[in-house]
């Protein structure tokens, strides 16, 4: 039981004990059928409300059909639904005395925002899943080939993992379930503040200059550029939206780079 | 404030934890100024103090979840801060919250805490269920603990802090915000942990709970043990007190003259036939108390010597005059 001195050994212990926590986070989620319904059912919501409602109202730029600009913005929501999540669960444990507990234990420090991560990046998979199926029904397709649309879910699963660890950051921070449930419905008017439902040429300048930057725009961007869906950026465009896979990866980066030392510090200080 | 310094009984000469100097700010608050603190093996302590006295401070820097400022501590002769790894594999440690999960079931979280602790897959199975069925919750282990009651949680709550079978158990408030009943079942379960040789660190701010588990009390206040002793031992530092029911109002002025003499200290009047004063540790005898009122031709319904509560001792010594909270 004595902890492992070696590199390696260690390294061994916090990927067990991080695996230990994404199987307790899926066993939650088997106890809670209804979360699992309103996963499901939430994309079909969105196809239709965005597809049909919006979408008879939208003029896609170049012509193309509504449904296939659409989806790869929704699949766009979904990966930044990923910070809202574990940012909510960090602060509940937090809140409930978990994560003393597990602070008070002798396991790896690393093993709570890996576990919290993998989990969400699980059901993040799910989602998208899920996601796709509903648009596949719709009439969205990939045009371009096995690569690039792989490359264009690579992407998504990237972005959602480094999105991740800025809710495990978010969530140390405030500390507080009922601050992180406040914060929650901020990310939806986030999501919209980019290029993943409407284009953003007719945004007032300062808007579109925010939307253009917005990470969901060039994960959007990249996603239509990789399914070959209608809506690629022509003309002077912003230099997220002209490059959108590089952007993608830089922003992963920088938030991998930024949250993951935040975040353990956060969990090893907190409450000292 | 005044210190007391009361002979501790029982005290063997190896402390398994030991505070020494603990001090701690939180911002401009001064959470810990000077903290002393030593608990031999396998006893009870128990650690009484107001709100904002500092325990749940104490607490968490003993189990390695704060750095105290200055000052340090041990556990089985490990250093809370430079051996925190060592510590943290024989302390257990269940606070004022059920920080287990609310969607797993009873058996699902000791699994879950049994494979985070290394024990093998089997192993934590195992011990989950020697758990369950030793502290009573068999029957509900496959529940979600969401449909548990208040106490049957913080009794799960518990048991996980016992997977590892830690030396030293710190259990801040256990029992606070449950019915009597539940309190009772926690206060069992503790009293067995005992038997097995564990000890416990126990913060309350109910003073018969720290009457009826703790071998000794710290009184900690505004961040300094003010003392420490036996149930037994700090209730003698104030003495025992003595009730006097007259037969006659009118003899209260003579009652008042005898009492204050006796006792070197004036009577308070409860009522205008009654007087109590507390008298000195090595106060006269109940016999000598009847004889000088007879003497002085008081004529007394009821004379009667009790013990002080431990309310009463933690009254005098934290210098409040309204009750804990």
């Amino acid at each position: 039981m004595t902890a492992p001195t070696s590199p390696l050994r260690r390294l061994g212990w916090t990927l067990t004990d991080g695996l230990t926590l994404v199987g307790r986070e899926l066993g939650r989620l088997r106890q809670e059928p209804g979360q699992i319904v309103a996963a499901l059912v939430f994309p079909i919501i969105m196809v239709v409300l965005f597809g049909y409602v919006f979408g008879s109202a939208i003029q896609v730029p170049d012509g193309g059909d509504y449904r296939e600009y659409l989806m790869p913005g929704l699949f766009a929501m979904v990966t930044f639904s990923a910070w809202l999540g574990v940012m909510t669960r960090m602060a509940t444990e937090a809140t409930r005395g978990v994560m003393d507990r597990f602070r008070s234990m002798p396991m790896a420090r690393l093993a709570v925002p890996l576990g919290q991560t993998g989990a969400d990046l699980l059901t993040g998979l799910l989602m998208l899943a899920i996601m796709v199926s509903a648009g596949l029904l719709v009439g969205w397709q990939p045009h371009r080939g096995l690569i690039p649309t792989a490359q264009a879910f690579l992407l998504m699963i990237v972005l959602r993992y480094a999105l991740s660890w800025v809710g495990v950051y978010v969530g140390l921070a405030v500390k507080n379930d009922q601050v992180a449930d406040a914060l929650v419905p901020l990310g939806l008017p986030f999501t919209m503040l980019s290029n993943a439902f409407v284009p953003t040429d007719g945004m007032p300048g300062w808007l579109r200059f925010l939307a253009d930057w917005n990470p969901v725009s060039a994960l959007t961007a990249a996603a239509r550029d990789l399914f070959g869906n209608p809506g690629a950026p022509s003309g002077n465009v912003a230099w997220p939206l002209a490059h959108p896979v590089t952007a993608v990866l830089l922003w992963s980066a920088a938030l991998l780079v930024i949250f993951v030392p935040l975040s353990l510090r956060a969990f090893t200080r907190s409450g000292r | 404030m005044t210190a007391y310094n009361v002979p501790s009984v029982g005290i063997s000469a190896d402390p398994i934890v030991v505070a020494e100097g603990l001090h701690k700010s939180f911002g401009d608050t001064r959470a810990l100024r000077g903290l002393d603190l030593s608990v031999p093996r396998g006893t009870v302590c128990g650690v009484l103090g107001p709100n904002g006295a500092g325990k749940t401070t104490a607490v968490r820097i003993l189990a390695t979840l704060s750095d105290p400022d200055a000052g340090h501590a041990r556990i089985a002769g490990y250093d809370v801060v430079r051996d925190a790894g060592k510590v943290r594999e024989r302390i257990g440690l269940a606070g004022q919250y059920a920080a287990v999960d609310d969607k797993l079931t009873g058996r699902g979280n000791l699994r879950i805490f049994g494979r985070l602790y290394h024990l093998s897959r089997r192993e934590a199975h195992r011990r989950a269920d020697e758990l369950l069925d030793r502290f009573g919750l068999m029957d509900d282990a496959d529940r979600p603990v969401a449909g548990y009651s208040g106490g049957m949680r913080r009794r799960l709550d518990l048991i996980t802090s016992l997977i590892l079978r830690p030396d030293v158990l710190f259990l801040d408030e256990p029992t606070t915000g449950l019915d009597p009943r539940s309190r009772g079942e926690i206060w069992d379960s503790i009293r067995e942990l005992v038997a097995d040789g564990t000890t416990v660190l126990l913060t309350t701010q109910y003073l018969d709970e720290a009457d009826h588990l703790a071998d000794h009390i710290a009184v900690i206040d505004h961040g300094q043990a003010i003392a420490t002793g036996t149930p037994d031992a700090l209730k003698a530092t104030i003495g025992d007190r003595l009730d006097v029911t007259l037969e006659d109002p009118a003899a209260l002025p003579e009652a008042m003259t005898v009492l204050n003499t006796l006792a070197g200290t004036e009577p308070t009047t409860t009522d205008d036939d009654r007087l109590s004063v507390a008298l000195p540790a090595t106060g006269p005898r109940l016999a000598d108390i009847v004889r000088e009122l007879d003497h002085a031709g008081v004529a007394a319904a009821d004379v009667s010597l009790r013990r002080p509560t431990l309310d009463e001792v933690f009254l005098r010594l934290t210098d409040r005059k309204e009750p804990v909270r």
